[in-house]
């Protein structure tokens, strides 16, 4: 089955090519105006990319072509060709004066309802969102936001817009870019049973809550194909997923033949992340030399390295000893598996990364002091990034002693959540100083029944919690309405920073011309009970249960089209979603790794010869190996200590019987015949 | 403390008070709760109680009168040997006898004394290898020799805790024994080492310790003790531990973290090792380097083509250092084991150390002659001879600004013991590695140089003063390893290992007075040095001469549960339990896993010694897979399954316990 987003279209061209930054000026225009040819560098050019390439930059590509094969007859053709409304560059508005209405939507219809039969057959939707705040990552500015084709045309004041369209009367309201979730597990399976929220209810919940875009993790099992994995999740996602879609691939297993595969899945597949293990002894985990080596080998080909941090060594022995205390029930999962621990891997892990001089990023950040090692390291120029998720963020460790053993398994995650109740404010503050970058979800959703597997031992209970529908809302109401974070940051940790870091940026992430759809009405004053009643999400139990959250999205456009809007619910559609390839080499992670490359070459010092005298060492160092019969470990884990063959020659050799004797070989020969060259003389 | 010092410098302009000392005239000092004076009873909890040591009933209550009873000391001393030979041997009960005659009296009059708590101006009256009295006036016999120690400070002969004077690499014994080792640092003022046994991967540990103590008995000329090096696994390692710890008089383990396929633990193994230190109430160190990384770094630079010592530091780097500090202080931290950081050698890992040490961790850190007085920018010497001496594990930063740091570190107490690492190999045993840095053997000296070092410094600067110093030099490393109070501390009942410092004496080391060909403080100046040292009550250096005896040192066994450090273990132990949550059974529905499970490869034991040379190649079947595992994925996978609804409402209703509150 030959496939593969470039089968036959290559690289989508402002994807292959850098944004050309010219140097611009910022001349401020007034309080809220943007800065005079702001949008110049950092819009891209759409058509300018899109020359004389069939069927790119249409919002259904390939995924929706190869779904009509399969169940949707009515979904549309792949529809034009570059826009016939060409922005005729970005009208700056000058804002200053404008008043601020309340926000709130209105929307109208150009001529009855046309937009939904439109929609449904198959004419792409043009929507005009008027009178909207936009919020970037860099500045908020007034302006209306015409989108065409999935893509955004124009923005600004003003516009030029054909009649017939759709218009968002969004009165003051927040225009950000839809939220990426770069951490979700919807497919990944736990002792054969896949989680309760698949790729289409999972995606269904993310465009509740205002993201437009996940990466999910592939996780094959060790021994089983990387590809043939990537292959059947991207498959699944194709038919199932409703918003665009990319995937990380995890590594189970580290030998010289999965570099192959990693080289198939960078250069032709469009994956530059790869999620490695140091935990989960004995399945996925891997030792230091072998992270060693995985980190060499996705540096060369430009991809980031992704790690779960914790150590698998010590959380095996902690689960025994909890184990062997009677403890059972889910409290053990934080007992065996205490934030120090999580630290340590962190710190390792970036050790182990400055070594290599990769990019190393760090999922689900889940306690104090690994977010603080975090910043510790990025303090010291180390290129690491930092993932808090929405459990970490919004809730804390303590139900994991709740009496209601489903109540407590329904938190079981690993790093588990910390019991410190003070976590999610520091967590906060740092995301909000930009010590941490993205908040990514860690959606994996497995039902009462199946964490009930683990019933009789905590080590069997699946590990994964729900967030990828209340990650926006979270971070706002803990962020940005208390104070700590602004709009602007905001949107970079949800969305615009995710999209740099693995490549999506300036398509994803950013409302500029040329960008994708991928659009959110914000409303900062709403207020919601979260319960799992009104969620999306298939789960029984949501762990945010009675939390009250205020922010979330009025509207969600995700490519080009309107998929929610409060109080209509959704309205999308099986299989939409697109998968975004992703090119290696991230400006965002790797511009700093290249040239430290090239400047931290390592030499030698050019000596003349030691030609001095040399002690010499006996041809076969004494070995002693001991005799197989006795030598069994105490742990009954450690093989015999056996003759190794492919043993270094860095070796203490054994006690010699004449030990005792002092030996002073090094003064026999000290004064060589013929005296002692000057290469050795201490000058 | 301050108020004291501010006293001391008074005391320091020493005319008058210094001319009153041995005359005969009572001095106000004299009484209990003067200036200078130790306050009434402060001995007495303080000095060592042999009975608690000694098995033998005879001398019950002997040694702790002679406060009160200065004037019967003569017969309370009846059976020295008894004092050295509480590991039970003949052989060192007969040389306590025949020490007997020839011990010496003496008196060292007019010296500061320096100890870790105090400072104050008394003479000390010395016999029998203890030290008899301390105060003015003493009632002593006559035609008892004087040492002069005015103007000189007096404090304990230092302790160094890390040598490794017979441990041999690729077969090449150091160059520096027991013999030379013994006498360089009774020359510097270190009166006991602590030397490391390094047992052969697979031997036997008390095979080993029988090898080193042999030797060290015929080859030391001052009193030794041993740690234990933990170099593989094997079995009956738990007994042989518990054996020496017991029986043996060791109390203090080493775990290497790096020579990966050589001594390397893995975590899992640290953990349980810690765990058996912990039960046997030892202390467990830790040479702490990620020796996973340093290989492929060695692989990495040798074939970029870099052969040189520079090499050697270019693939231990210091964040590989600091990076298995904090490692080893988290496992130590989960076992609840008390930690020894072995040579820290860099800011980073003694930044790990002080941070710890601030969360509570019973962690304690090291650093070396070599990390205190020099730095690693010698590595790139062009005298490839030269550049070879400093090559050492983790090895010198070649961040010039380390020294002061450390230093620093130490004067504030975040970190707590010298040593000198003192490992010695001659230029033609380091030549072995001239075309390959990872075969050249690993070691510098420093054993002679320590307290000067220090002293030039820390207290020469200013940074540290003179308590401290004998506190970094000697107490600390008597409390830790559990030899005080009968080291590092002058007081009476404690043994005569006593040092006279002159603080203004200056000094250039070189190489020329050493057995090394090279000395790594080749032509630094150091002021403060050793004037006369005893060591076992007999002057082993005094006016420049030395005058040791081969195989005149004792074993000196140390009990385990050092108090300094295992009060606060124990006490956490009491707290740390952790308990479970009383819930009734969970009686919802549980879904069906497919009773498939496949094969999985046990994670290549990370770290450990074990698996010499390549990881696994590929998958393997593992006959010994543990029962966590995660099934494969399945064909039907795309089906949704929604397997919960179908179940959540068993029959005969939900129970309460599942039911979501």
């Amino acid at each position: 089955l030959e496939r593969g987003w470039n089968r036959e279209n290559e690289l989508p061209v402002y994807l292959a090519g850098t944004i050309t930054t010219g140097p611009n000026q910022r001349k401020s225009y007034g309080m809220f105006s943007s800065a005079d040819g702001a949008y110049d560098s950092k819009t891209v050019d759409c058509d300018n990319f899109a020359a004389g390439r069939r069927g790119t930059r249409t919002p259904r590509s390939v995924s929706r072509d190869r779904l009509l094969d399969h169940t949707d007859d009515d979904v549309p053709e792949t529809a034009s060709e570059a826009s016939e409304v060409r922005a005729v560059g970005s009208q700056v508005s000058s804002p200053g004066e404008r008043e601020v209405v309340r926000p709130g939507v209105e929307i109208e219809y150009p001529a009855g309802r046309q937009c939904h039969s439109g929609q449904k057959n198959g004419k792409s939707e043009r929507l005009l969102i008027k009178g909207g705040r936009v919020v970037n990552d860099d500045l908020s500015q007034y302006a209306d936001v015409y989108v065409e084709d999935g893509l955004i045309k124009q923005v600004g004041d003003n516009l030029e817009v054909p009649d017939d369209v759709r218009v968002l009367e969004v009165n003051g309201g927040l225009v950000i870019p839809g939220g990426i979730d770069v951490n979700t597990c919807l497919m990944k399976p736990h002792l054969g049973c896949p989680p309760v929220d698949d790729f289409y209810l999972g995606s269904r919940a993310a465009l509740a809550g205002g993201t437009t875009m996940i990466i999910d993790h592939v996780t094959p099992q060790p021994g089983d194909s990387l590809l043939e994995a990537f292959e059947r999740w991207q498959e699944s996602a194709d038919r199932k997923c409703c918003c665009d879609y990319s995937l990380h691939v995890d590594l189970p297993h580290w030998h010289p033949g999965v570099k192959d595969e990693l080289e198939v899945l960078v250069q032709e597949k469009g994956i530059n992340s790869f999620q490695v293990y140091m935990s989960y002894k004995d399945s996925l985990q891997m030792t230091d030399s072998q992270l060693y080596e995985v980190f060499s080998v996705l540096k060369e080909l430009g991809a980031v390295v992704m790690l779960h941090a914790e150590n698998g060594d010590l959380i095996a022995q902690e689960q025994r000893k909890v184990l062997s205390l009677g403890i059972t029930g889910p409290e053990g999962h934080p007992l065996s598996h205490p934030e120090e621990l999580e630290a340590e891997a962190v710190f390792r892990a970036i050790t182990i990364g400055n070594r290599v001089n990769c990019p190393v990023y760090i999922t689900k950040v889940m306690s104090k002091t690994a977010a603080d090692t975090i910043t510790l390291a990025r303090r010291r120029g180390s290129v690491v990034f930092g993932e808090p998720i929405t459990a970490s963020l919004a809730t804390d460790g303590s139900h994991y002693w709740s009496k209601n053993w489903a109540k407590a398994a329904a938190y079981v995650t690993s790093p588990p959540l910390s019991p410190d109740p003070t976590t999610p404010e520091h967590l906060h503050d740092l995301l909000a100083c930009g010590d941490l970058q993205v908040v990514g979800s860690a959606h994996c959703a497995y039902s009462t029944s199946q964490k009930a597997i683990g019933k009789d031992d905590f080590t069997l209970i699946p590990e994964g919690t729900n967030g990828i529908e209340e990650r926006m809302g979270f971070v706002w109401d803990k962020a940005v309405a208390t104070g700590k974070m602004d709009e602007n940051q905001f949107v970079a940790v949800t969305s615009t920073n995710a999209a740099k870091i693995f490549n999506l940026y300036p398509r994803k992430g950013r409302i500029a011309v040329g960008s994708d759809a991928d659009i959110v009405i914000w409303d900062p004053d709403r207020t919601k009970t979260i319960t799992s009643k009104l969620q999306q999400s298939a789960l029984e139990y949501n762990i945010f249960e009675g939390m009250v959250c205020r922010g979330g999205p009025v509207v969600v456009v995700t490519q080009g089209r309107v998929v929610y809007e409060e109080g209509e619910g959704l309205r999308v559609q099986q299989g939409s979603g697109r998968f975004i390839p992703r090119q290696a080499f991230p400006d965002y992670a790797y511009q700093r790794i290249t040239t430290r490359s090239k400047v931290k070459g390592k030499q030698g010092v050019s000596r003349g010869m030691y030609d001095g005298p040399v002690y010499d060492v006996l041809a076969t160092p004494k070995y002693i190996t001991p005799s197989p019969s006795a030598k069994t470990s105490p742990t009954s884990q450690q093989p015999p200590p056996i003759r190794n063959l492919h043993q270094s020659n860095f070796s203490l050799s054994g006690a010699q019987f004449d030990d005792n004797i002092p030996r002073r070989s090094g003064q026999r020969i000290v004064a060589p015949p013929g005296g002692r060259s000057n290469i050795t003389n201490l000058g | 403390m301050a108020e004291r010092k501010l006293l001391q410098r008074d005391s320091d302009d020493e005319g008058s008070l210094l001319s009153k000392l041995g005359t005969d005239s009572p001095k106000p000092r004299v009484k209990f709760g003067g200036m200078f004076c130790n306050v009434e009873g402060a001995y007495e909890n303080k000095t060592l109680n042999f009975e608690s040591y000694n098995s033998s009933p005879q001398s019950v209550r002997r040694h702790v009168k002679i406060k009160n009873e200065e004037k019967c000391w003569s017969d309370t001393f009846s059976d020295t040997g008894s004092v050295s030979n509480f590991s039970g041997e003949g052989r060192e009960e007969g040389r306590g006898e025949s020490d007997w005659g020839t011990t010496d009296r003496l008196i060292i009059k007019g010296g500061k004394i320096v100890n870790d708590d105090q400072s104050f101006y008394a003479d000390v009256y010395v016999e029998d290898g203890f030290i008899k009295q301390i105060g003015e006036n003493l009632l002593v016999p006559g035609g008892v020799k004087t040492v002069d120690a005015y103007g000189h400070i007096v404090i304990p002969g230092g302790i160094d805790v890390n040598t490794s004077l017979q441990t041999s690499q690729l077969g090449m014994s150091p160059s520096d024994d027991f013999y030379h080792g013994t006498k360089a640092a009774l020359a510097g003022g270190t009166t006991m080492i602590i030397d490391h046994v390094v047992p052969e991967p697979g031997a036997s540990l008390l095979g080993a310790y029988d090898q080193w103590k042999d030797i060290a008995d015929r080859g030391s000329c001052c009193d030794y003790s041993l740690h234990m090096d933990i170099t593989r696994w094997h079995d009956g390692l738990f007994e042989e531990m518990e054996s020496l710890v017991k029986n043996k008089g060791v109390n203090s383990f080493l775990i290497f973290m790096a020579y990966k396929d050589k001594f390397q633990s893995s975590d899992s193994q640290m953990y349980e090792m810690f765990g058996i230190i912990r039960d046997l109430g030892a202390i467990a160190q830790v040479h702490a380097e990620n020796g996973d990384i340093i290989d492929e770094e060695q692989k990495r630079l040798l074939e970029l083509g870099i052969t040189g010592p520079e090499g050697h530091v270019l693939c231990h780097p210091e964040e590989v250092e600091t990076e298995a500090v904090y490692r080893a202080i988290t496992i130590a931290k989960q076992a609840n084991c008390p930690l020894y950081i072995t040579k820290v050698m860099s800011k980073s890992a003694a930044d790990v150390i002080a941070k710890a040490r601030k969360k509570g961790m019973v962690v304690y850190g090291e650093p070396i002659t070599a990390s205190l007085g020099t730095d690693g920018s010698h590595y790139w010497s062009k005298n490839w001879a030269k550049a070879a001496a400093f090559v050492m594990s983790p090895p010198l930063s070649p961040d010039p600004s380390t020294p002061d740091y450390l230093n620093s570190l130490l004067s504030c107490g975040d970190l707590q013991v010298t040593a000198s690492g003192h490992s010695t190999f001659s230029t033609a045993q380091k030549a072995v590695g001239k075309d390959n840095f990872t075969l050249i053997p690993e070691g510098t000296n420093g054993i002679e140089e320590r307290l000067s070092i220090v002293w030039e410094k820390a207290v020469a600067t200013g940074k540290m003063d003179e308590n401290e110093f004998v506190a970094v030099t000697s107490t600390n490393a008597a409390k830790l390893f559990n030899l005080y109070p009968r080291k590092g501390r002058i007081a009476v009942g404690s043994d005569a290992d006593i040092v006279i410092w002159n603080p203004k004496e200056t000094k250039t080391i070189s190489a020329a007075t050493h057995t090394v060909e090279i000395n790594i403080f080749e032509g630094m100046e150091v002021r403060g040095a050793p004037v006369v040292v005893l060591s076992q009550g007999k002057i082993v250096l005094e006016g420049g001469k030395l005058n040791v005896t081969e195989g005149s040192g004792r074993f000196v066994p140390r009990k385990a549960y050092p108090d300094f450090i295992y009060k606060r273990i124990k006490a956490r132990s009491k707290m740390a339990d952790a308990r479970g949550v009383p819930r009734g059974n969970y009686d919802g529905p549980v879904h069906d896993v497919i009773s498939m499970t496949k094969s999985v490869p046990a994670t290549p034991s990370s770290r450990g010694p074990q698996c010499p040379g390549k990881g696994p190649l590929g998958p393997t079947r593992n006959l010994h897979q543990s029962g966590f595992t995660l099934s494969g994925t399945q064909i039907d996978d795309h089906i949704p399954r929604r397997s919960a609804q179908r179940i959540v409402a068993p029959p005969g209703g939900r129970s309460n316990i599942t039911s979501l509150s």
